[in-house]
């Protein structure tokens, strides 16, 4: 009953919250007399979005298409790259402050570099992706990678285990939280690198529909463009955010134990409750 | 009859940590011995080198000064020659308790299926049935030291050393553990070396006891426990039991209250 009544809890709120913001929003255009092109009340956006179906459609093919292959080529390389720093202090003492200093790059400065590199075709839109994803990645796979017990390292190593066991057996599977944790602050930049990729050089795709419709001065259709570039983002993070249940249902089972159990009295060791 | 395991005169000096910091002398001169299918204890106070002195036993850092001697031979490399238990459990949270047990025989190559039939076979009498699939956090406390044992003892090394196993579990667990452990080690006969603060503990479980001094740590103390086996827990309120109690207590405690040794 309990848990039947928070999952209620956890659905019903955010949307009466988001209801009453779109009711409010709604209201507002209709009483404030606000000029329709400055704020689409929320019916127009939907309009549009119903309206403009199909080309939406294909655009947010497009759009979607790059962002998951984007996200692929950042999830491969900074895994590697992590591994790789991981594997030696000089190499880590070599690369990286350049890694910190990538992300220094102004990313929408470098697309039309990009641009002017590869063409007007999917490429540069996968690097600015990729560029935008890699980052959070990296970082938190190498902090993943050094957070094993090493008391852990230490028992293996007296079981005999190589390197090569230990890093499989203890370093990767407690690193997998970590790296999910960056995978998933990585799906949520994706929708934007795929939208800077996007305006500075595509004919096609969301990003690039945002920009002629801005000519346009069509802003219900801008909304509505803008929405399925959330729902893309929610998307992506929602399906990282399986995987990791999927994948690590350990760490679920200890965390919603660690909830459930009250909290103990500690008290000194022989004593414990 | 040639000891089981016998270290000769072992030293370990950590150097200080960083320039003009003192280094500190963890053990001097340590000689003790096992022989074959004994239960050997060490007492000691905290930060005693009781714990530095089985990361030596273990392989896992290399003594000063001094030898182990395995079988009467010296043994140059450690590491992997005895089943070790440290402190913590460490069990790996994203592997179930069966999965565990077996991490020894999966890292020396033994096939998985092989492995979990010889596992699954010990699990009744390790107390671990019913939580083969589970994962280690639904665990009790005890339940999770059991386990523990069982993937050293599961490794098959003759010596086995473990470090303070039931230091973090409840008063009545402790017990029902010592009893356990006794009836485990009845039916396997290995050798066990055992690090342990408490002194009832100790007596109850071991042939010998050796008491360990504070920083460096040096043996102070050698008794042998000749109350006969099996034991039962009645024992330790016997006069032979509690006169064992006091004897090693006296070291452990002059040294908690200087002023009263001059």
């Amino acid at each position: 009953m309990r848990i039947a009544r928070a999952s209620v809890e956890r659905v019903i709120l955010p949307l009466a919250l988001a209801a009453a913001i779109l009711g409010g929003w709604q209201l507002y255009v209709a009483l404030s007399g606000i000029n329709e092109i400055l704020l689409p009340p929320p019916s127009k956006v939907a309009a549009a979005l119903w309206s403009d179906r199909s080309l939406l459609a294909t655009d947010a093919w497009v759009t979607i298409r790059e962002i998951v292959y984007g996200y692929l080529i950042a999830v491969a390389f900074g895994v590697a790259l992590a591994t790789l720093i991981h594997s030696s202090r000089l190499i880590e003492r070599a690369l990286y402050p350049w890694l910190v200093v990538s992300q220094m790059i102004p990313i929408p400065a470098v697309a039309p570099i990009f641009v002017l590199w590869t063409g007007f075709d999917i490429r540069p839109k996968l690097m600015v992706i990729a560029l935008v994803c890699f980052f959070p990645i990296v970082v938190n796979t190498i902090d993943g990678l050094r957070a094993v017990d090493t008391e852990l390292l230490d028992l293996l190593r007296t079981l005999g285990a190589s390197r090569v066991q230990r890093f499989r057996l203890a370093r990767v599977p407690a690193a997998l939280p970590f790296i999910f944790s960056g995978l998933k602050v990585s799906a949520a930049f994706s929708v934007l690198g795929a939208v800077f990729g996007e305006w500075v050089g595509a004919n096609s795709g969301l990003g690039y529909e945002i920009l002629v419709l801005n000519n346009q001065s069509a802003t219900s259709d801008m909304f509505a463009v803008i929405v399925l570039l959330s729902v893309i983002g929610i998307g992506m993070f929602a399906l990282v955010a399986s995987l990791e249940r999927l994948m690590l249902p350990w760490y679920y089972e200890a965390r919603r134990e660690r909830r459930d159990t009250p909290r103990r009295v500690v008290l000194p060791q022989g004593e414990a409750a | 009859m040639e000891a089981k395991l016998r270290t000769e005169n072992i030293s370990k000096v950590f150097p200080g940590a960083g320039p003009g910091r003192p280094s500190v002398r963890a053990l001097e001169g340590i000689d003790i011995e096992a022989a074959d299918g004994q239960f050997v204890s060490i007492v000691g106070p905290s930060g005693g080198g009781k714990s530095t002195l089985f990361n030596i036993l273990a392989g896992l850092i290399e003594p000063t000064s001094g030898r182990v001697y395995l079988d009467g031979h010296p043994a140059e490399q450690l590491l992997g020659r005895l089943g070790y238990m440290p402190q913590k459990d460490l069990l790996m949270p994203w592997r179930s308790v069966l999965d565990n047990t077996t991490l020894g025989l999966e890292i020396s190559g033994v096939p998985r299926r092989n492995a979990r039939k010889r596992a699954l076979e010990d699990f009744p009498r390790f107390g671990l049935t019913g939580f083969e699939n589970g994962w280690p956090a639904s665990l009790s406390g005890g339940m999770r030291q059991r386990a523990a044992l069982l993937r050293t003892f599961l490794v098959g090394r003759e010596v086995m050393l473990l470090d303070e196993p039931f230091g973090a579990l409840d008063a009545l667990t402790r017990q029902e553990m010592q009893a356990w452990l006794l009836e485990i080690w009845h039916a396997d006969r290995k050798t066990i070396l055992f690090v342990t603060h408490d002194v009832e503990e100790a007596v109850f479980l071991s042939d010998r006891v050796y008491v360990l001094s504070g920083r460096p740590g040096r043996v102070v103390l050698q008794v042998d426990v000749d109350i006969e086996r099996p034991r039962p827990l009645s024992v330790t309120t016997a006069p032979q039991f509690i006169e064992l109690k006091r004897q090693l207590l006296e070291p452990l405690l002059q040294r908690m209250s200087p002023a009263e040794t001059t």
